[in-house]
């Protein structure tokens, strides 16, 4: 136990007498949460529209100001032509077009039905879905309204009241895409702080030839181990802890949860990934191929993990993969923390998982890092 | 002279493919003696060191350090060795001290231990005024005279030197053996390689390895003799081309 403690020494004075890293494992966390919760965002809070207005009815008209008067659409210009209307497209100055044909107010008036055209620039697919059902929603909307006005013949009572929905969104009454980023890109920075650092580190050792000086000496594998792994848990912990802050002051994220839950949990989790990083560690032998393999794995582990899309809209086979992947254990479980405030209950299943994850790359780590070649 | 063999090695093959790095060597090491290790740059010693330290795993043969077996029992062996690599292997971002502390406690040695003993170390290298340094700022000529002060910090029945005094000059040199000797007075066994051929005469015994194999080994007086030279690097550049001729 002794040994442990002289490693781990040796390391946090390692650590802090770096002037470059330290600076950079907490400048990074809250350049990357400004950055990235403000920048990473789905909502759509601007769509640029364009008009072309056949009709020039009053009907038309009156369907134009609905989109104007939505806080969502923003009317750019109106056209005489599709053709002008699909430049301004091409150009990207138009998310939309509205296209109301000719005989848009005759046909409505005559045999109850109209067509009006909606395109959409379907470069950005989930953008354009969203487009597409805002827009429906205000067209159906305004659908209603002619529909009361223009139709003479009496509907029965319960034909006409349609069904209402009040949607009610639990956990993030706002929608917004902050309390849900925010979690999430904590989970990647601590994830990359522990895998990179403990990885490197001891690679690092290989480069420079101390680690024959180590393997020369009597050290247990496991106390060697042990001695690079915590004192990057400790670290990632407390960056844990700073970018908590950060995100309570800068974002004001609400905090439903258990602080030391959360702390216990991501405990557990960074002693899986720390694992992990080690485990690569005793694949390279320099630095720059840590480096690669590393990114590698966190890269595809990130992106599957759930930051920034459902994994339950993943094909199965992705879901099945994530179930290897400890990164989509964290994502889930923190935002349930933070936004939900889940107890322990609710998260045992991931606790025993990676509690099992843990002994095995442990194991992994311990049994390929070898003190005789 | 009855003389106790703490380390023995009987046939030992070192293969790397089809490279043979280690061929068939023979030899032993008696308690006490200074043992020189010489050949060129890639003769193979290197490759043999690692072997007895435990760091690389013998093809064939038998080998035994400090009466263990280098196949099954290198944790044991390692108890009992100090190594210093060729490749400078102190922590540069580390004072003195530091490096002292994580190795002496890596060994199992005490705070208090380790403290006594360094600060004597330290007086008796007139070290005081690197103390503080760190080692990237401390003349490669005492980072070596550290780097073997570490390596025998535990005291250990042997050290292994791997090329110790490549780079260092003439001076220093001599000052390192003065250490080397200091060291065998104390007990300790030590195994030296270099291919600086005045180096070899300072050594008990010595042994010449050409192309992965032992030329000839004994004391350099007598092989000094017997190739009917001057000195030891005579002998060593006989047996050389000889190796080479055949």
């Amino acid at each position: 136990m002794r040994t442990i403690g002289y490693i781990i020494r040796k390391e946090f004075i390692q650590i802090f007498r770096n002037r470059s890293m330290l600076p950079i494992i907490f400048v990074m966390p809250v350049i990357q949460l400004i950055i990235l919760a403000n920048a990473a965002t789905l909502d759509l809070k601007r769509i640029d529209m364009v008009v072309v207005d056949e009709d020039m009815s009053q009907s038309s008209r009156s369907l134009v100001s609905k989109f104007n008067g939505s806080p969502f659409y923003k009317i750019e210009a109106a056209f005489l032509s599709v053709k002008e209307a699909e430049a301004a497209m091409h150009k990207g100055k138009a998310g939309v077009i509205l296209h109301i044909p000719q005989d848009f107010e005759r046909d409505l008036l005559k045999e109850n039905k109209a067509k009006i055209q909606l395109m959409v620039d379907a470069i950005n697919g989930m953008a354009a879905g969203l487009i597409n059902a805002y827009s429906s929603a205000i067209i159906a909307d305004f659908n209603k309204e002619v529909i009361s006005d223009l139709v003479t013949i009496p509907i029965p009572d319960g034909l006409n009241k349609s069904i209402n929905t009040i949607p009610y969104y639990w956990y993030n009454p706002q929608l917004s895409y902050k309390n849900f980023m925010v979690p999430g890109i904590l989970g990647v920075l601590i994830t990359m702080i522990g895998m990179f650092l403990a990885c490197m580190n001891l690679v690092r050792e290989k480069e420079i030839g101390t680690i024959e000086q180590i393997n020369v000496t009597p050290i247990h594998k496991f106390h060697f181990i042990a001695g690079k792994l915590i004192p990057f848990w400790i670290l990632a912990l407390a960056e844990l802890a700073f970018g908590l802050a950060v995100g309570k002051l800068l974002f004001n994220i609400p905090f439903l949860g258990n602080i030391p839950l959360l702390f216990g949990f991501a405990a557990l989790y960074l002693l899986v990934i720390l694992g992990f990083g080690l485990f690569i560690s005793t694949f390279a032998d320099t630095q720059q191929q840590a480096m690669f393999i590393a990114w590698f794995i966190a890269m595809v582990f990130i992106m599957m993990s759930g930051l920034f899309t459902s994994v339950e809209n993943m094909p199965d086979w992705a879901q099945i993969l994530n179930k290897i992947n400890p990164i989509a254990y964290f994502m889930r479980v923190i935002r349930m923390i933070i936004l939900k405030g889940s107890g322990i209950k609710d998260i045992i299943n991931e606790v025993v998982i990676l509690s099992g994850y843990f002994v095995v790359i442990i194991n992994l780590a311990i049994w390929r890092y070898k003190k005789t070649t | 002279m009855s003389q106790e063999r703490i380390i023995e090695v009987e046939n030992l093959v070192k293969k790397f493919g089809n490279f043979v790095a280690n061929d068939h060597l023979t030899f032993h090491v008696n308690k006490g003696e200074i043992f020189g290790f010489l050949g060129a740059n890639g003769a193979g010693k290197t490759t043999a060191i690692r072997i007895l330290c435990g760091l690389s795993a013998p093809t064939s043969g038998k080998v035994s350090v400090a009466g263990f077996d280098a196949y099954k029992q290198t944790e044991k062996i390692k108890r009992n060795i100090g190594y210093m690599s060729q490749k400078f292997s102190l922590y540069e971002d580390l004072t003195p001290f530091e490096n002292i502390q994580f190795y002496g406690g890596i060994y199992g040695m005490s705070a208090k231990v380790i403290k006594e003993r360094s600060e004597k170390l330290f007086k008796r290298l007139e070290f005081e005024e690197f103390k503080n340094k760190l080692i990237k700022e401390i003349p490669l000529g005492w980072r070596q005279k550290l780097a073997f002060s570490v390596a025998v910090f535990h005291q250990p029945k042997i050290v292994f030197l791997d090329e110790p005094t490549g780079g260092v000059d003439p001076i220093t040199r001599r000052q390192f053996w003065d250490l080397i000797y200091q060291a065998a007075n104390d007990g300790i066994t030590v195994f030296v390689t270099t291919h600086y051929m005045d180096e070899a005469e300072y050594c008990n015994r010595a042994s010449i390895m050409v192309d992965g194999r032992i030329a000839d080994l004994d004391t350099p007086l007598n092989l000094i003799k017997k190739y009917n030279t001057t000195s030891m690097d005579e002998v060593f550049y006989l047996l050389a081309r000889n190796m080479n001729k055949q």
